[in-house]
């Protein structure tokens, strides 16, 4: 019964094992899950292994090897939506559907849990529904929604605007408000020739707007220079970082300028092909996105010989991701095109020698391409006029949290945290974190500080919080993020993270002490140094940038002088009351821990 | 400048493209790790092995020796990290030596004694994890395994039966079985495998033979980690 | 050591979730519990029969906490005792008793009175009198501060009369690697 709808697929992708995770989207999108009959046919069309198949499947967070519903419900679980009511919204859900956060109900309907940052902080709080986007979620939508759950309405019929996504752009700069004809880059790129581009992209100081910053010049040439059978090209659009929703609206409306970005690279390196690592979250983006790539192949800004350069064949291809955070990290993303686990290599060797397949690639972020783009046109020396001394262009941020204005905003860099806070309509703000969960936590005392490589490098989040809101509940929600991402492959991130999260909810539980604190510490001090990656170099800086700039939050945590357990004693006899029906007061347990203050 | 390296101030010397580890295992230096096994490519992912190089920290696994480097190993301030990971590693499973047929053989029980670790000082995640019995001849015990992937190296590489692979994700990351049922009877899994005799810990296990050295005979029993060097431990003949 | 005109330590010492055998392996320093006696007195202890602890210099821990009365007792031990030591597996991760933990509590429960033969039919006990068990067993560092690890299923005679001759000596108690094993 499997083979009538995996060999179309198997077929689609030329039986080619490193397309596992597109084929496995696909069959599961036809079927609802990934029925363990159906890995029989695959391991045996495809001549691969089962356990490659179920430690994949296994991997990503939006891949089911049991049926998880019909409808499967992941509300979004940023603090930006938790700040816009989200946990609400799904303790009102599960209500009305009748189900347990986390379990399918009984007759296999519907299952309601929450997912990492969908990335429409500015118009959540969001929800996933098999994989499609609803937005600015209410009461009332989620009444909606369980009605047509319960009627068993498909999607298609659901209300359009449901899914509908705004741009919001609220400020343009040269990247956003420039007029853009397809192929004016590229013409403008063959008239100066390989090398003479890549110089230009170097005089233009672009540097990668992943956060990293890394000289793109320098990567491209790097990576022409390398040997090897092939160069490829990869957009990072795995737009993972909780805040961040900048590729989405590049992609959605300036897709163009970032294939003709990529396509510019290849032309840069020797490369023909070019790949989109697409975040799973913005499945919805897919069809579309495949729709520009088609404008182009017909214009001949994709395909052989490009707009009549002889020997230039270049054409994009999109794979999809399927829910996992880590896979931005460029080397797992590189592992999760190869059809595999996103677990990040170990380095050296970089990308650009040893990349995709083993081959020279470069790795740029979905604005890094874009921008190429406005450098071919104009040039190089005129780009670097813009911004800073080390910070040349502009910057797309991604605004959220409690202002009027949340949206995209694009600046020149160098532009202050006040700046853009004033531009947002925020007021009473207390703190932005920038960049994310993994990015720095500014308060208000720094806020003349300049977004720029030189003060604060950012992949694009700003999230907004004023002063009613607790700073402690922030950097747990980030905790929580760290935990749930961490890839797994490393001791000091795989436990360390999950030993971090359990403090930062022991604190949250009351159940803190300065013991805690310093266990906080010193589990800091062993991620920073022990990690594999950035993930786990990060995972405690939410942590100490709010306990060094938002004590009082902590302060009131700390309910206790001495150690105290991190769960309820009273609580852990529950258990054997409810079997033997005991309620006398032997069998509680009170909270009279040693040395409490009152 | 020929091919050394100091190690604590002791000069390495090292071939072309090994590893430090590698060096200085073959200098008869050791540094503690778990994931790392001489007759495999480095995997780079209990980092217990990290050291010290030119005051920047790294899994010595791998990192390639470079001729001149400067890399500290034994001292307290690594020794306290290794310890803490090593503390994890027994929080994040079940790991209860006395009933464990592994006691005294058990790299990861030597590692700790190495490293003079007296508790594992974190709260336990006491998870619930299952033990398949359903091979004649070998028991698999997925309590106390540390996700070091050797099982899963020495299958693919030297048996080329793929019986071992990583699933899951974080926290959640398990050893997953090549097999539909995902037990290890229903596989070509056998004692002959080097897969059979590679796991450090005491997930895989040969039935019926179970406690069969005394106390105080076993391989650690004997002498500690550090006088293996590295872990081509002697095989276990009874 | 030499007999000293110090006041004696207080040394109180107890038997949670274990099985004594950390007690016994105490009594196996042999005849230099003589010379111990020299320098310490016990308060609390299965060698004693006290039954509430009072104050002390020294408290020994053996086993985990498996119910409420464990519990009560470890408090009690941590509030009277200025050094307190984790004797044993148990004490240390929960040992043999905390293999159940991976079992709900309640499966557990019906299991060995309802289900299982000999049983059968039965209740599970609901005397007052009767400690009830918690949910998970959990060593005594989860609940309460502990000094110091003497780990070992048991630990041997000498790893104790290491431990206690070092705090007798007011030094930070070392083991050495001989010493040191969780077997």
């Amino acid at each position: 019964m499997h083979s009538a709808y995996i060999d179309p697929i198997l077929e689609r992708y030329g039986h080619n094992p490193t397309k596992l995770m597109q084929i496995l989207r696909e069959m599961q999108e036809h079927f609802g899950y990934i029925h363990s009959d159906a890995i029989d046919h695959l391991v045996a069309r495809l001549g691969i292994l089962r356990t490659q198949v179920e430690s994949v499947a296994g991997f990503y967070e939006f891949f089911y090897l049991h049926p998880p519903g019909r409808y499967r419900i992941l509300f979004s679980d940023n603090i930006t939506d938790r700040m816009l009511g989200n946990m609400d919204l799904l303790e009102q859900m599960c209500r009305q559907l009748w189900i347990e956060h986390g379990k399918v109900s009984e007759d296999g309907l519907v299952s309601v849990d929450t997912t990492s940052c969908t990335g429409m902080c500015d118009q959540g709080p969001a929800l996933l529904v098999n994989g499609r986007t609803v937005t600015r979620l209410t009461m009332d939508r989620v009444e909606v929604i369980c009605e047509l759950v319960r009627n068993e309405i498909p999607l298609e019929q659901w209300p359009a605007e449901f899914f509908q996504v705004e741009e919001n752009i609220r400020r343009k700069d040269v990247l956003l408000g420039s007029e853009f004809q397809p192929g004016a880059a590229l013409r403008a790129a063959f008239a100066l020739g390989p090398q003479a581009l890549i110089d230009e992209v170097k005089t233009a100081n672009l540097r990668g707007r992943g956060g990293a910053g890394f000289t793109t010049g320098l990567k491209w040439e790097g990576c022409r220079n390398a040997p090897g059978q092939a160069h490829y090209v990869v957009c990072n659009a795995d737009e993972g970082e909780p805040g961040t929703f900048k590729d989405r609206v590049l992609l959605a409306s300036y897709a163009d300028r970032v294939f003709e970005g990529m396509t510019l690279c290849g032309y840069a390196i020797g490369a023909q092909l070019g790949m989109l690592y697409l975040r799973g979250e913005y499945r919805y983006l897919l069809e579309p996105l495949q729709a520009v790539l088609e404008n182009r192949r017909r214009a001949n800004l994709l395909g052989g010989n490009i707009l009549g350069q002889a020997g230039f064949d270049f054409d994009i291809e999109i794979h999809l991701g399927a829910g996992a955070y880590i896979c931005g990290e460029e080397s797992a993303l590189i592992e999760s095109l190869e059809g595999k686990r996103g677990t990040p290599r170990n380095r050296p060797p970089f990308p650009v020698t040893h990349g995709y397949l083993n081959q020279p690639t470069v790795v740029n972020n979905v604005e890094t391409f874009a921008a190429g783009t406005l450098i071919a046109e104009r040039g190089g020396a005129w780009y670097a006029g813009l911004g800073t001394g080390k910070s040349a262009g502009t910057k797309l941020l991604s605004v959220s949290g409690d202002c009027t204005q949340p949206g995209i905003y694009e600046y020149p860099f160098g532009v202050t945290v006040a700046q853009v806070l004033e531009d947002c309509g925020a007021v009473n703000s207390q703190a932005v974190q920038v960049s994310g969960p993994s990015g720095v936590c500014v308060s208000a005392a720094e806020f003349e500080r300049r977004i720029a490589f030189e003060d604060i490098p950012t992949a694009g989040a700003f999230m907004v919080f004023d002063h009613s809101r607790d700073m402690f509940e922030v950097a747990r929600n980030f905790v929580q993020f760290f935990a749930h991402e961490s890839c797994g492959f490393c001791t000091p991130c795989r436990v360390g993270t999950s030993l971090l999260r359990n403090l930062m909810d022991k604190l949250h539980n009351g159940h803190g002490s300065p013991y805690d604190f310093e266990e906080i510490k010193r589990l800091n001090v062993l991620l920073q140094s022990m990690s594999h990656c950035g993930l786990g170099h990060s995972a405690c800086n939410p942590v100490l940038d709010t306990i060094a700039k938002f004590g009082p939050a902590y302060e009131k945590r700390l309910q206790h002088r001495d150690f105290t357990p991190a769960f309820d004693l009273d609580w852990a006899l529950a258990p054997a009351r409810r079997s033997t029906g005991r309620d006398d007061s032997a069998a509680h347990l009170h909270d009279e821990a040693i040395g409490e203050q009152p | 400048m020929s091919n050394t390296f100091t190690l604590d101030g002791k000069e390495i010397p090292f071939q072309d493209g090994q590893t430090v580890i590698q060096a200085a295992l073959d200098a008869g230096v050791y540094i503690p790790h778990l994931c790392h096994h001489p007759d495999f490519p480095p995997h780079g992912s209990c980092k217990l092995c990290t050291v010290k190089i030119n005051g920047r920290q790294t899994a010595s696994c791998t990192m390639k020796a470079q001729a001149g480097m400067v890399v500290e190993s034994n001292i307290d301030e690594l020794n306290d990290e290794r310890r803490a990971l090593t503390q994890m590693l027994f929080v994040e499973g079940n790991h209860f030596c006395p009933s464990c047929e592994k006691s005294g053989n058990c790299q990861l029980q030597a590692t700790a004694y190495q490293l003079h670790m007296l508790t594992p000082h974190f709260d336990h995640f006491y998870p619930n994890r299952p033990v398949d019995a359903s091979h004649p001849d070998y028991l698999l015990d997925t309590n106390r395994c540390i996700l070091c992937s050797l099982c899963v190296r020495a299958s693919r590489d030297v048996d080329g039966k793929n019986v071992f692979a990583l699933g899951g994700r974080g926290i959640k990351t398990h050893l997953l079985v090549n097999a539909k049922s995902h037990r290890l009877g229903d596989t070509d899994f056998s004692g002959e495998d080097k897969a059979a005799n590679v796991c450090p810990v005491g997930v895989i296990l040969k039935k019926r033979q179970g406690f069969a050295v005394p106390i105080g005979q076993r391989t650690f029993d004997i002498k500690p980690a550090s006088e293996y060097v590295d872990s081509r431990m002697p095989t276990k003949e009874v | 050591m030499s007999a000293s005109t110090k006041p004696k330590l207080k040394v109180a010492t107890t038997s949670l979730a274990g099985c004594f055998g950390c007690h016994m392996s105490f009594l196996d320093i042999d005849e230099r519990l003589f010379e111990l006696v020299e320098h310490i007195e016990f308060d609390r202890s299965p060698l004693t029969d006290i039954k509430h602890v009072g104050p002390c210099d020294i408290g020994l821990i053996e086993g985990g906490l498996c119910n409420a009365e464990n519990v009560h007792v470890l408090r009690e031990f941590r509030r009277q005792c200025k050094v307190l030591i984790a004797v044993g597996a148990c004490a240390i991760n929960g040992g043999l008793p905390a293999q159940r933990n991976p079992i709900p509590l309640p499966m557990i429960l019906e299991e060995v009175y309802h289900t299982s033969p000999g049983l059968h039919n039965g209740l599970i006990p609901n005397d007052p009198e009767l400690p009830l068990p918690l949910n998970q067993v959990h060593p005594i560092h989860e609940v309460v501060k502990v000094d110091y690890f003497m780990p070992g299923c048991p630990p041997s005679g000498d790893t104790i009369w290491k431990v206690l001759t070092d705090l007798l000596a007011g030094k930070e108690p070392v083991l050495p690697h001989e010493l040191l094993h969780y077997d």
